[in-house]
């Protein structure tokens, strides 16, 4: 044989050798949250039994100090410190991409217990964020995720996930279990609930967020500090709040908030003063800048917190008060009535029979969105609100026209319009209808993610 | 004669605003009514002159919507009274819009 054909050869040996390997560690992988999952169920059986074991150990072992040396050399950690860690149970709610680098820096750290509540299982899409998770756990439950990569860290650390959304029915008895609470999830509803729980059971609370190229962080209830409620006693109008998942976000963002949050809940469970209670404090990625600012005093007037509160150890409807679903997920809208929209299957027999000219086929999505997939012969003009004027969208279909009319075209064509999900769609077309007295305008119900479903499983979603 | 004073925006609240984080504007003083530039006053002047459509995006009442927090010199503003405080040249309002992903 040639050299080039021995290592062809050896090549081929190397790949097979790996994907083999890979078979396996996903076979293992899958073993071990079998095993995690059954620990669990033994841990919270034998949890008093645990607890009542920690507390008797009020040392360090061998394995301890060489592992936290670099920690146990600092005045402010220390041998004290690294104990109280190893004895602290900190309660992560959302494992996503403030739960977990949060929870990486958590388990690292030597933090006994960690708590980790998550209703989600693992998405391909998580993975630009979520470094906790892993391309061979896709599709299991993120809590069992986290809990096999927080053993591959620190083997030492309990783990006790909640594969359940936290809701007003479960939210006490879990997080009472718990000495620090973080708020890593996604969604207002979630937020207050969170608080609210924290304030009856008088447990600090490190709240982060992220969008974009942003971040927040405050650290609420402690010290008689104000809470989440006392700084945003009304929650904000469903429509003005953007999601990851519509707005994105980059990584590291996250990352910076979520190891932020790590930290705060560190120095809270050693004894150092907490840096963020009333304070607010804002990363903005794109400047590269930190700034902090201070925030108002505990209201007597709050609702949870205040003097004479209104809630009480039943909770309230969090989603109700909010008015959003307790999730990231966008709602679907039903502005139009089914006569002025199109499904699918009958878009895709239209479209086989349009010509170049006719129908007018209009994509609304953001020229971001636009640029990761479209459908052939769709333009894009921009409708998003509240991101897109309504003047600017009017402006750019009325330009269309007139060029449609200078070349004899119809002045009133018949019009498609599509997006992501079926919701920007419909606001457009009420907006054509009603501006440029366009009568025949349809848009395709679902949008692209239901035209993935049903007619071109191909079209990349994101 | 005018008071200047910087107008910043954050949390995505710049998106209705040109996506302009941070500008200097100019009020004109005296106020045609010859009162003060409160902040009630100035969140009228930012409806009339810069936001473009929506303001309910950005106001509710008289007031700021839930959901944006306003910070004069890096200080919440019901420390030093919300809306009747009276801005100062040189003063920096900002907006923030909260964020819930994560």
């Amino acid at each position: 044989m040639t050299a080039s054909a021995t290592r062809a050869a050896r090549i081929h040996a190397l790949q097979d050798e790996i994907g083999s390997l890979k078979a396996l560690l996903a076979a293992k992988e899958a073993a071990l949250a079998r095993e995690v999952a059954l620990v669990e169920q033994d841990h919270e059986d034998n949890q008093d039994e645990v607890d009542a074991t920690a507390a008797a150990t009020e040392r360090l072992n061998k394995n301890d100090v060489a592992r936290f040396s670099r920690h146990l050399l600092m005045e402010e950690i220390g041998v004290t410190g690294q104990l109280k860690l190893k004895h602290c149970r900190i309660l992560v709610v959302g494992a996503g991409g403030l739960g977990s680098p949060a929870l990486l820096y958590l388990a690292a750290a030597g933090v006994g217990t960690l708590g980790v509540v998550d209703y989600d299982v693992v998405d391909l899409n998580n993975l630009q964020r979520q470094v906790l998770h892993s391309e061979t756990r896709i599709g299991i439950p993120k809590v069992t995720s986290a809990a096999i990569g927080i053993a591959q860290i620190n083997s030492a650390c309990q783990v006790r996930t909640f594969n359940c959304a936290l809701t007003r029915e479960n939210a006490l008895d879990i997080v009472q279990n718990f000495d620090i609470v973080l708020d890593a999830s996604d969604n207002p509803a979630t937020r207050y609930l969170i608080n609210d729980a924290c304030v009856l059971l008088d447990r600090p609370l490190v709240s982060g967020s992220a969008l974009r190229m942003e971040g927040q962080l405050t650290t609420y209830h402690i010290n008689g500090g104000p809470c989440y409620r006392c700084i945003f006693p009304a929650p904000p109008v469903a429509t003005t709040v953007t999601n990851c998942s519509d707005g994105g976000v980059l990584g590291a963002v996250t990352g910076i908030i979520g190891v932020l949050q790590a930290l705060e809940a560190v120095k809270i469970a050693v004894g150092l003063p907490a840096a963020f209670a009333q304070q607010l404090l804002l990363f903005d990625g794109t400047l590269g800048k930190f700034r902090s600012f201070k925030l108002r005093n505990r209201r007597p007037d709050c609702a949870v917190c205040g003097d004479q509160p209104t809630i009480t150890r039943d909770l309230i409807d969090y989603e109700a008060f909010c008015g959003s679903a307790a999730c990231d997920k966008t709602p679907s809208l039903k502005l139009l009535s089914p006569d002025e929209r199109i499904s699918c299957k009958d878009a895709e027999k239209l479209l086989r029979a349009a010509t170049s000219t006719n129908p007018l086929l209009i994509d609304v999505r953001p020229r971001l969105q636009f640029n990761i997939c479209s459908l052939p012969q769709f333009i894009n003009i921009p409708y998003a609100p509240p991101n897109t004027q309504d003047a600017d969208f009017i402006a750019s279909v009325q330009e269309l026209l007139t060029r449609r009319e200078s070349a004899g075209l119809p002045t009133r064509p018949e019009v498609v319009l599509v997006c992501r999900r079926g919701n920007d769609s419909q606001l457009a077309a009420r907006l054509l209808k009603s501006t440029l007295g366009l009568d025949q305008v349809v848009d395709i119900a679902g949008g692209l993610e239901e035209w993935s479903r049903c007619v071109d499983p191909d079209l990349p979603m994101y | 004669m005018s008071l200047e004073v910087t107008l910043e925006f954050s949390g995505g609240a710049e998106l209705l605003f040109d996506k302009i984080k941070s500008r200097v504007v100019a009020l004109p003083v005296p106020r045609p009514d010859g009162a003060k530039w409160t902040i009630r006053a100035f969140l009228v002047w930012i409806r009339d002159n810069l936001l473009k459509e929506r303001p309910e995006l950005f106001l509710q009442g008289d007031t700021i919507r839930p959901g944006i927090l306003v910070l004069v010199n890096d200080q919440d503003w019901e420390l030093i009274g919300e809306l009747d405080y009276e801005l100062e040249a040189k003063d920096t309002i900002l907006f923030i819009s909260t964020l819930h992903g994560g």
